[in-house]
């Protein structure tokens, strides 16, 4: 079974946000980057997948030289080799295209991913890579295992979950508790200095969107404390002043 | 030139949030001097879907294949694709869920449309762009943007927009049919669970949320009785799912998942930046905790300081009495 894994190169998930003067930009300034965490439930099921029947994990990314440290990361964690797409990822269809092209070549029977990267909450690029490979996504998964060319998963719906099996190939997004992600060994960082990655240049896309400006929210007016003794009266005041109750 | 609107259904009824799609619908169409054309998919009430009408949709198609029943991403999609075709909509409007959001990316590669998840605002139009803002980085900014392709597709965070009714009258039903191979209906589900509990999360207004101030899963009760006065769902921190006291599809928060409803009260929970950015686009938070020092009370606003197994209790006695 080859299985391809997408991974996006994410602000530590501590970040305190910041823009560049100009509104159009991450300040990047002192921003540890790190593997998408819902990325890391797709990596390490794939990585599962392939201990327990074999085949590949091959991991791609779309990004700038820098991203590297984390595609080494996935590497020592358990993939197989490592493909980026020399591009800076400026918008999720322009992603899609990179990975849907890359994935029509590979011949790949199943393609992960999480359902949504925490910087730009999209929950889209899956759908998109299904999309334009005619195959079926289920998103968000929350459960995956292969038998043969068919996949069992579990879906998350609104209040409950869905099981359902599809033909392979297909997109699947990965959300908790899908698996538990895996800290790299020493042996596995080792290794990983030794595994192909390999560097593609982009095929050229049409940019759908591009983000004009950046905005933090408004601060809070600051919080009105309520008496431990009186507590009830945070229940009136929901009702009388917020009108939430 | 039309504005189309999905309607999303849960048990032959109109989701709350897809109320919110119409009424978001009903005002760019107003600003663009065109009408909105709603598309539900599967059996819905006729009764439910005429009711449409009151948030400015003049027309509801519906397809009820039988195949449809369940939601399934490339059927739904062509659906969706055949009636955006058919009423030569420019703007699609979703709601950003699951189904919602999974359509939506579809069917931007499928058109080569615009796409604009996660939207919290009504846009800024002149001429044919809409400019859209969004919400990034986990709730912690907005981005906004240009959106200028011939389609463009919009998928509304919930609560971003009042439902009210802006017309008394009845949307006219057709029935609308489209063909499916297939390979169309690979991945149709065979069983579906249902989690319990009276609310469900993403779709709740109220939210009450514990963490692991609540120091063992012996003490939800005291959850579950507030939500329940309050008409709420139960939510949980990122440790509380971690240990198994609650399920996952519980837990709120930056990997977990992102809510934003009218009311959202945090018991025992200490206010992690990645617990906050699921729950930051809250209307009113309320904290809850014995710590004056946790984060939490910075971004809520309403707090009491004190021991949760004496003030919930309070709590739940004042809920229950404002109910009766």
């Amino acid at each position: 079974m080859k299985i391809l894994v997408c991974i996006s190169n994410v602000p530590d998930t501590t970040t305190k946000i910041s823009f560049t003067p100009d509104n159009k930009e991450l300040n990047t300034a002192g921003v540890q980057f790190v593997i998408n965490p819902y990325d890391e439930y797709a990596l390490t099921r794939a990585i599962e997948l392939k201990e327990s029947q074999g085949g590949t994990v091959t991991v791609l990314n779309v990004g700038l030289a820098d991203t590297e440290a984390n595609i080494r990361k996935a590497l020592a964690i358990g993939a197989d080799d490592a493909i980026r797409v020399n591009a800076k990822p400026t918008d999720a269809f322009f992603v899609a295209q990179q990975i849907a092209q890359y994935a029509k070549e590979g011949g790949y029977d199943l393609i992960l991913m999480g359902k949504e990267s925490v910087d730009y909450n999209g929950f889209q690029v899956h759908g998109m890579v299904a999309e334009l490979l005619g195959w079926p996504a289920i998103v968000p998964a929350i459960k995956l295992d292969v038998t043969g060319t068919t996949a069992t998963l579990e879906r998350e719906i609104e209040g409950g979950k869905e099981i359902m099996q599809v033909n392979l190939p297909l997109v699947a997004s990965a959300q908790q508790p899908m698996s538990e992600p895996r800290i790299p060994n020493m042996r596995g960082i080792m290794t990983a200095r030794t595994k192909p990655l390999n560097v593609v240049e982009p095929i050229s896309s049409d940019v759908k969107t591009k983000t004009e400006a950046y905005t933090l929210p408004e601060k809070k007016s600051g919080v009105k404390l309520i008496d431990p003794a009186n507590a009830g009266e945070l229940i009136t005041l929901l009702r009388n002043e917020a009108k939430v109750i | 030139m039309s504005v189309l609107v999905f309607i999303e259904c849960a048990d032959g009824k109109v989701k709350k949030s897809s109320f919110e799609a119409a009424c978001y619908g009903q005002q760019v169409a107003a600003s663009l001097g065109t009408e909105i054309v709603a598309i539900a998919i599967g059996e819905v009430a006729t009764e439910e879907l005429k009711s449409l009408g009151k948030y400015g949709a003049a027309k509801v198609l519906v397809d009820e294949e039988p195949r449809l029943k369940d939601y399934v991403s490339q059927a739904y999609t062509k659906v969706v694709a055949a009636a955006a075709e058919k009423e030569n909509a420019s703007v699609i409007i979703l709601s950003n869920t699951n189904i919602g959001s999974g359509i939506g990316a579809r069917l931007a590669a499928r058109l080569q449309a615009c796409y604009a998840a996660n939207v919290v605002a009504l846009p800024e139009i002149s001429g044919d762009t809409l400019k859209v803002k969004k919400s990034v980085f986990s709730g912690k900014a907005f981005a906004e943007e240009n959106l200028s392709a011939s389609t463009k597709i919009i998928a509304i965070k919930k609560n971003s927009i009042e439902v009210k009714e802006t017309g008394s009258g009845e949307a006219a039903i057709e029935t609308f049919t489209t063909a499916l191979t297939d390979a169309d209906l690979n991945g149709v589900p065979q069983e579906t669970v249902r989690a319990t509990g009276d609310v469900l999360l993403t779709e709740a207004d109220i939210v009450v949320s514990g963490g692991r101030g609540m120091r063992g899963p012996e003490n939800w009760h005291l959850i579950e009785d507030l939500a329940k006065a309050l008409g709420a769902a139960t939510a949980c921190s990122k440790p509380v799912a971690d240990v198994g006291w609650r399920p996952h599809h519980e837990h709120v928060g930056q990997t977990g998942i992102t809510i934003s409803p009218n009311l959202y009260i945090a018991v025992g929970i200490s206010g992690a930046i990645q617990h906050l950015a699921g729950v930051n686009s809250s209307k009113v938070i309320v904290v809850i905790n014995k710590d004056p020092e946790a984060p939490f009370f910075k971004a809520a606003d309403y707090g009491i300081v004190g021991d949760i197994f004496e003030v919930v209790p309070k709590l739940i006695e004042e809920a229950k009495a404002l109910a009766k």
